[in-house]
């Protein structure tokens, strides 16, 4: 116990420490977890043999965000991007991993290795580059998306990889090993992928049936993500206990990604697969916020246990073949991105962020060197050797980002002027709460055209949305952080229509005092909770039932026999009448806002309502002369003499 | 008894000769292709306040007070709006029948706007040459507004004739737009400072056209 504590107050303290100023100096928080593993592990050995368990721990981090990526996702969106996906990363991988086996051979390899070092070089680290493009809110532009195709494509690369590197295998390691490896090579090489694979469930199994197990988890995957998991989800999100959502949550991922391990695919891969499909579901905007800690932690955790293995002695004992190596791996990669951002024609700036973001090798780097390495591929020591160039060229990949900070993007502005393209959509409407209320909204909104993000904390309720076909989301609207996730930052409205009134004012306060531009318009019951609303600085606020009331007695004085315009002109002159007098009122309420003790109020309140009834009982006409002007006639005989 | 709460305008308050109040009409603006860009000008223009009818009343409900209280601010006062009908779109008329009261605008008492300014600066789909007595509409412009010039005449007011601009639906094409603005802008500078030979205006069947000749340069 007092051992785990003092390894978790390690790891926090590196992290907080380390992490602000890595930010504050412009580096980005990767590059700050990765030198504080360095710190804490290879430099004041406070961490030691361990790491590499909590690593393997910490690729849930990796597996969560490609959870959350798959969210952002729906299939769509994903066909829409297939030529970027199948094209630029297909090439991707065939070029980098051809261009390095080649150096590799020229540096006098045998040709299997060589085509194995280049495989696994070919890949980059999705970790770093999206973490790295979402803090830099690079991701939606064209060389953000274009990496954003390259990485999924490597990620799903890794399959067939894993299937073809044991064909790689050196005769003569094979005939070293022989004697270590005769009893379960194939539960030897999935140890890397995760603890369970002394579980798999295809080890020893004949190809075809291999094939069948893997599709058909794949399958299980797909049809339990579409059919499965919403009703699950809706149960557990009926009992209202948020822990236990946040608990199913993890339970599907953590699930998702056991079954992948269990049948020798990447667990990125499923759980992203999973994102996708639930990418439409109501609950994706609950699913994203109740992730993404766990993720930022756990990809934090992963970062700083890359920093903590690197093995400083092999390092410092071997630092120009490392260091050439690595250069020499980034310098090709980067000059087939390069390429391949040509013939895609990126923009001058997006060449520049796809080439230098992509030109380092990935985590699965480390999981394909202990793969290859016990698949007889590759010797221990050339092994330990390149999973220290990986390391290295992870660790140099923020200081890339660095360049294109400090050297590229100041080029910007004479370089292009506008990108007509990449203009984002106008932010969205988020309406909080879809009862009786807010579905008029709503519907207004959406047949004008207006995208809408609608939350809702009743499942049964998003459920009714979903059978007429309107979007909505499962979650708590006075949350921040789910909030967040429906994008409140780039929001234009938020439209507060939640029953709990409380709440609905700390809603507004929180809104307008975190996110001033975002205009609030809300729902009131009653004036007093109008002049609440309006006080939280609510731009609008409308009480629900006046209009209502209004027309429902307008309709009563048609029906008394008043002529239908004439009710009108009643109904407006009421209507200003009334309005004015809350202009009014909010004034003195504003002073002393308890309405029971506030005389001044009471009194004005009284006097309001007295000069209404004055105006309609015993001066009714001059109500309606009021409303009249200008349609009546002017006095006989006025019209002779004018002019 | 006046139970408005009391609106202050934050109108432009420009220390010229004759503050200009422009009452723009158009139902669509997001479809208009020449009046949009008109109300736009006018509005850079210090010492010129433009009012959005429409904007500003999309009921139709006008408030009377509000709007006798500008034409009392203002010196010289613009219909800006298409030709719809030979006439004003709706709201303009709706305006006409509400704001100018007796007593305020005509009637014994009614000296509110005696010596204003008045004109109507309007676009028309058909060409110049169909708006005469041989012409497809029989009548010349200055005819066709007659009710407009009658009421102004009534109300005290100096007319004058309108600001046109015809076969407006091909003005952008065929590039005529920006003369029409360029012209306009030159007409509300030079009636705000007070430029503008009235009497000779005053003679003419449409204002633009021969513009510089009438206006005396700083």
């Amino acid at each position: 116990m007092d051992g785990m504590l003092f390894r978790l107050f390690v790891y926090l303290c590196a992290a907080v420490i380390a992490v602000p100023i890595a930010k504050r100096l412009g580096l980005g928080s990767v590059l700050g977890y990765l030198i504080a593993g360095i710190v804490i592990g290879p430099l004041l050995g406070l961490v030691g043999s361990e790491t590499s368990e909590i690593q393997h721990f910490a690729e849930l981090g990796v597996v969560m965000m490609l959870f959350l990526i798959g969210l952002e996702l729906d299939p769509s969106t994903l066909w829409a991007m297939r030529t970027r996906l199948l094209g630029m990363g297909g090439l991707q991988v065939a070029l980098s991993a051809a261009l390095i086996a080649l150096a590799a051979l020229a540096l006098g390899t045998d040709w299997r290795l060589a085509l194995a070092v280049g495989l696994i070089f070919s890949l980059s680290s999705t970790a770093i580059v999206m973490q790295t493009l979402t803090e830099k809110g690079l991701s939606g532009t064209q060389g953000g998306r274009s990496s954003f195709s390259v990485l999924l494509f490597q990620d799903i690369a890794l399959v067939p990889l894993l299937a073809l590197l044991p064909l790689l295998a050196s005769p003569e390691l094979l005939l070293i090993d022989a004697d270590a490896l005769v009893h379960a090579p194939q539960a030897a090489g999935s140890e890397t992928l995760a603890h369970a694979a002394e579980m798999s469930l295809v080890a020893g199994l004949p190809g075809w049936a291999h094939g069948l197990v893997v599709l058909g988890a794949i399958a299980s995957v797909l049809l339990g993500g579409h059919f499965l998991s919403r009703p699950l989800l809706r149960f557990v999100a009926e009992s209202r206990l948020r822990e236990i959502f946040t608990a199913a949550v993890l339970l599907l991922v953590v699930a998702i990604a056991l079954l992948m391990t269990l049948v020798d695919l990447s667990p990125a891969l499923g759980t992203f697969i999973a994102g996708v499909i639930l990418a439409n579901s109501e609950f994706r905007h609950e699913l994203e916020s109740d992730i993404e800690p766990f993720k930022g932690l756990l990809l934090g955790l992963f970062f700083i246990t890359v920093g903590a293995g690197i093995d400083f002695e092999i390092l410092f004992g071997d630092f120009a073949t490392v260091l050439g190596l690595t250069i020499g791996v980034i310098l090709l990669k980067g000059c087939v991105l390069f390429g391949l951002a040509r013939l895609f024609r990126l923009k001058t700036m997006d060449r520049w962020l796809f080439t230098l973001g992509l030109a380092q090798a990935g985590e699965f780097g480390f999981v394909l060197l202990n793969f290859s390495m016990s698949n007889s591929v590759i010797a221990m020591e050339d092994a330990k050797l390149l999973s220290l160039v990986v390391a290295l060229s992870m660790l140099l990949t923020p200081a890339l980002f660095v360049i294109y900070d400090r050297l590229i993007l100041p080029h910007k502005s004479r370089a292009e002027p506008a990108d007509a393209d990449e203009i984002d959509e106008q932010g969205p409407v988020i309406i909080a709460g879809i009862g009786r209320f807010g579905q008029i909204v709503n519907r207004l909104l959406i047949a004008s055209g207006i995208r809408t993000v609608v939350l809702d904390h009743e499942a049964s309720q998003i459920e009714t949305q979903h059978r007429f076909g309107i979007k909505s989301f499962f979650g708590d609207a006075t949350r921040p952080d789910l909030l967040r996730a429906a994008g409140i930052e780039e929001a234009q409205l938020l439209i507060v229509a939640i029953d709990d009134r409380d709440r609905a004012v700390q809603l507004v306060e929180y809104v307008k005092r975190r996110y001033p531009s975002v205009k609030v318009l809300a729902r009131a019951f009653d004036v007093n909770h109008l002049y609440l609303l309006r006080k939280a600085g609510a731009d609008v606020a409308l009480r629900e039932v006046f209009d209502a009331s209004l027309r429902l007695s307008a309709e009563a004085l048609k029906q008394l026999g008043m002529h239908a315009f004439k009710v009108e002109k009643m109904a407006r002159a009421f209507r200003r009448h009334d309005e004015a007098g809350l202009d009014q009122l909010y004034e003195l309420w504003d002073e002393h806002p308890d309405v029971a003790k506030n005389r001044a109020l009471l009194a004005r309140a009284r006097e309001h309502r007295e000069t209404l009834a004055v105006l309609m009982e015993t001066d009714r006409l001059q109500l309606h002369d009021r409303t009249e002007r200008g349609w009546t006639p002017p006095p006989k005989g006025a019209q002779a003499s004018s002019k | 008894m006046t139970l408005e709460p009391h609106r202050t305008d934050t109108e432009d308050q420009h220390p010229s000769a004759r503050p200009i109040l422009v009452l723009y009409a158009h139902p669509s603006p997001d479809r208009s292709e020449v009046n949009r860009h008109l109300a736009e000008a006018a509005t850079s223009i210090p010492g010129v306040n433009l009012v959005d009818l429409y904007g500003e009343y999309p009921d139709y409900g006008i408030d009377v007070d509000r709007e006798q209280a500008r034409l009392l601010a203002h010196e010289v006062i613009v219909f800006l709006h298409p030709l719809y009908w030979y006439s004003t779109p709706a709201i303009l008329k709706e305006w006409q029948d509400l704001v100018l009261e007796h007593g305020f605008a005509y009637g014994t008492e009614g000296t509110a706007l005696h010596g204003k300014v008045f004109f109507s600066a309007l676009t028309a789909g058909g060409p110049e040459l169909a708006y005469r007595a041989e012409g497809f509409h029989h009548f010349s412009i200055r005819e066709l507004l007659n009710p407009l010039e009658q009421s102004a005449h009534l109300c005290g007011m100096v007319y004058l004739p309108p600001f046109a601009l015809f076969s407006a639906r091909t003005a952008v094409e065929e590039g005529r737009l920006d003369a029409h603005i360029l012209e306009w802008v030159d007409l509300l500078k030079a009636l705000r400072d007070d430029r503008l030979d009235i009497s000779r205006a005053q003679q003419l069947p449409k204002l633009n056209g021969e513009l510089s000749a009438l206006i005396r340069q700083e």
